[in-house]
C-alpha cells in the first residue's frame, strides 16, 4: 500500500493494488469526439471525448447507467438495431468517422469485434461457432479453415479444453467456456479492436481469473476497451481507466493514477465505494 | 398472527383447492367421455380393410383409404404452402418489421384471419377456385387448408423468433454478418424446435377441418390421385357416412373418427416431446 491509497481510507474489502505494468505510449487507434447519444429523447452520453491508444487495454467504469456500456455499443454501431438509438459525433479509426453511414457495417465489425456481459454461443457446434464469421471474410480451404479455428481457440485459452470435441454442441461447455468461445469466435476475424462488456460479470472468479489472464495476454495484438463495473478487476487488467458518471466523462488517465491519485473528487468518492 | 385468522387461511384454501379440483375434473370428464366413446367405436370397426378398400357404396363393405389418400395429399399440399410463406411472413414480423407500423398492421392483420370461421373461408376458396374452374377438387382443398394453416405459422413462427433473446442477434450481428444470414443460420436454429411445434400444431388444426373442405374438395366415393378432381378426404366422409342411415357407414366413421383423433393425439404428443426436449437444452 503506498501512501495514496492510504490517504483513501479505503475500507479493507476494497483495497487492491493497481497493476504496475508500465504504459506504453502507443499510437491512438481510436479517437471519440463529441459523442452524444440519445435513446429516444434521453441522452446517454454528452460530449465525450476519449482517445484509444493501441495495444493497450483501457477500461470504462462508472456506477450503473452511466453510459459505459453505451459509448461500447457506439464503436461498432450495434444500437442501430434499435431504431430509436441514435449517436452523433465522431468515433474515429483509422482516421475516418465510423458513425458516417457511408462506412460500411461489415467492415467497421470485422475491425471491431466485441464480447457480451452474457455468453451467446450459436446453437451449433464448436467448430462452427469459430468458423461461422470466418468463412463469410475469407474463402479459406477446409484446412487453413481449420488452422484459423484452432488458431483463435487458443488464443482464447480454450483449445486443451475443447480440442478433441470440436463437433459437439457449443451449448454443452460451462459458462465461462462458452464466454471464451466467444472471445475465439470474436478474434477468429482478426479484428484490431475487441470492446468488453462486463465480459466476466456472469462468471465464477476462476473463469474470471481466465479471462483477466486471457486480456493480458491478448492486449499485445489488439487494442481492447473493457467495461467493468469492477473496479478491482479495471485496476488489475487496464493501463488506463476512463471514468464516467452521468453520461460524461469524468476523469481519464493512468489507470495508477486514476486508482491512487485521482484529480477529480467524484472519481475519488466511485473508486473508494462513497457512491455506485 | 391470531389462530382464528390461520384457520379462515386454511379454509379458504381447502374451498378454492375443492373448486379448481372439480372445475379440473369437469373438463377432463368430457375429455376422456369423448376418447373414450371414440376408442369403444373405433376400436371394433378397425380392420385391414380400411387400409386398402375404397369407401363403399351404401350396404357393402369398405374401407378409408381414399379418404386417408385424399386427406394426406391435401394437407401436405397446404405446409408445402403455408409453412414457407407463414415462416417469410413470421420473419418479416418479428426480425424487420418489427418496430415499424406495417409490421404492426399485418401482426393485426393475420390475427384477424386467426380467428375467421373456417366456413368463411371455405365460401371464399369455393367463390375463387371451385367457381372459376367449374369443378370441386383437391386442389381447392389444399388452398382452403393452407388460409387456415398460414396465421397459425406466421403466429408461431413470429413467436419462435422473438423469444430467441436479443442478445444472440447482438453477439450475431456485432461479428458484421449480414441479415438474411443471421437470421438463416443462427436465429433459425435456435427457434427451430419452436417453428416445428408451431408447424405440427398447425397440422393437428387443419387435420380436423370440415366445413372448408364441403365447399372445396368435397368428398368422391372412388379412388382418383388426381388433385384436380373432386377428392375425398376423411372429415368429409366422417361428416357423411355418420349423417347416413346405414349402419357400415356408421361403423367407418367411427373408425375414421378414431383414426383421425389418433393422429392429432399424436401430434400433440410429439410436440410435448419437443417442447421438453427444448426446456432440457
Amino acid at each position: 500500500m503506498n501512501d495514496h491509497s492510504a490517504t483513501l481510507e479505503q475500507p479493507a474489502y476494497l483495497r487492491f493494488e493497481p497493476n504496475r505494468d508500465a504504459v506504453p505510449d502507443t499510437a491512438t487507434q481510436l479517437s471519440i469526439r463529441h459523442l452524444n447519444f440519445f435513446y429516444g429523447r434521453a441522452q446517454a452520453l454528452h460530449e465525450v471525448n476519449l482517445e484509444i491508444k493501441a495495444n493497450a487495454v483501457t477500461a470504462i467504469i462508472g456506477p450503473s447507467g452511466c453510459g459505459k456500456s453505451t459509448l461500447l455499443r457506439s464503436v461498432n454501431r450495434i444500437y442501430e438495431l434499435y431504431p430509436d438509438q441514435r449517436a452523433e459525433g465522431e468515433i474515429l479509426v483509422d482516421g475516418r468517422n465510423v458513425l458516417d453511414k457511408r462506412y460500411p457495417l461489415s467492415d467497421l465489425r470485422r475491425k471491431v469485434g466485441m464480447v457480451f456481459q452474457k455468453p451467446t454461443p450459436f446453437a451449433s457446434s464448436i467448430r462452427n461457432n469459430v468458423a461461422f464469421a470466418l468463412s463469410y471474410y475469407e474463402k479459406l480451404s477446409k484446412a487453413e479453415v481449420a488452422d484459423r479455428v484452432e488458431d483463435a481457440l487458443r488464443q482464447a485459452a480454450l483449445w486443451d479444453e475443447v480440442k478433441d470435441k470440436l463437433n459437439q454442441s457449443a451449448l454443452g461447455l460451462s459458462g465461462g467456456q462458452q464466454q471464451r468461445l466467444c472471445i475465439a469466435r470474436t478474434i477468429a476475424v482478426r479484428p484490431e479492436i475487441l470492446l468488453l462488456d462486463e465480459a466476466t460479470s456472469a462468471l465464477d472468479p476462476i473463469s474470471t481469473a481466465k479471462i483477466e489472464e486471457l486480456i493480458h495476454e491478448l492486449r499485445e495484438r489488439f487494442t481492447i476497451m473493457i467495461v467493468t463495473h469492477n473496479m478491482q478487476q479495471a485496476a488489475r487488467v487496464s493501463q488506463r481507466t476512463a471514468f464516467f458518471h452521468l453520461g460524461e466523462l469524468i476523469e481519464f488517465g493512468k489507470t495508477r493514477d486514476i486508482f491512487t491519485n485521482p484529480r477529480v473528487q467524484r472519481t475519488q468518492d466511485y473508486i473508494t465505494g462513497r457512491f455506485g | 398472527m391470531t389462530g382464528s385468522r390461520v384457520l379462515q387461511r386454511k379454509v379458504v384454501d381447502a374451498v378454492a383447492l375443492v373448486f379448481a379440483g372439480a372445475a379440473t375434473l369437469f373438463g377432463l370428464f368430457w375429455l376422456f367421455w369423448i376418447l373414450w366413446t371414440t376408442l369403444q367405436n373405433g376400436i371394433g370397426a378397425l380392420n385391414p380393410a380400411l387400409f386398402t378398400q375404397m369407401t363403399p357404396p351404401p350396404g357393402s363393405e369398405g374401407g378409408l383409404l381414399n379418404a386417408f389418400y385424399g386427406s394426406a395429399m391435401m394437407i401436405l399440399l397446404a405446409v408445402a404452402i403455408g409453412a414457407p410463406v407463414g415462416l417469410a411472413a413470421g420473419t418479416y414480423l418479428a426480425e424487420h418489421g418489427r418496430y415499424t407500423r406495417l409490421g404492426a398492421v399485418v401482426s393485426f392483420l393475420n390475427d384477424v384471419l386467426l380467428s375467421a370461421p373456417s366456413i368463411v373461408i371455405g365460401l371464399f376458396v369455393y367463390e375463387m377456385v371451385v367457381a372459376s374452374m367449374g369443378h370441386f377438387s383437391g386442389y381447392a382443398g389444399a388452398l382452403a387448408l393452407a388460409m387456415i394453416l398460414l396465421p397459425v405459422i406466421v403466429r408461431t413462427s413470429d413467436e419462435a423468433l422473438r423469444i430467441v433473446p436479443d442478445q444472440m442477434r447482438e453477439a450475431a450481428f456485432a461479428l458484421g454478418i449480414p441479415r438474411w444470414k443471421v437470421t438463416s443460420q443462427i436465429l433459425f436454429k435456435a427457434a427451430l424446435s419452436a417453428i416445428v411445434t408451431g408447424v405440427l400444431l398447425g397440422i393437428a388444426r387443419i387435420a380436423g377441418e370440415t366445413a372448408p373442405l364441403l365447399f372445396t374438395a368435397l368428398s368422391n366415393q372412388f379412388w382418383t390421385s388426381s388433385l384436380n378432381e373432386p377428392l375425398a378426404n376423411l372429415p368429409v366422409v366422417i361428416f357423411q357416412y355418420a349423417m347416413s342411415p346405414y349402419d357400415e357407414w356408421h361403423e367407418l366413421a367411427w373408425a375414421g373418427a378414431f383414426m383421425l383423433t389418433l393422429f392429432v393425439l399424436g401430434l400433440n404428443i410429439a410436440v410435448r416431446l419437443i417442447v421438453r426436449r427444448r426446456k432440457r437444452s
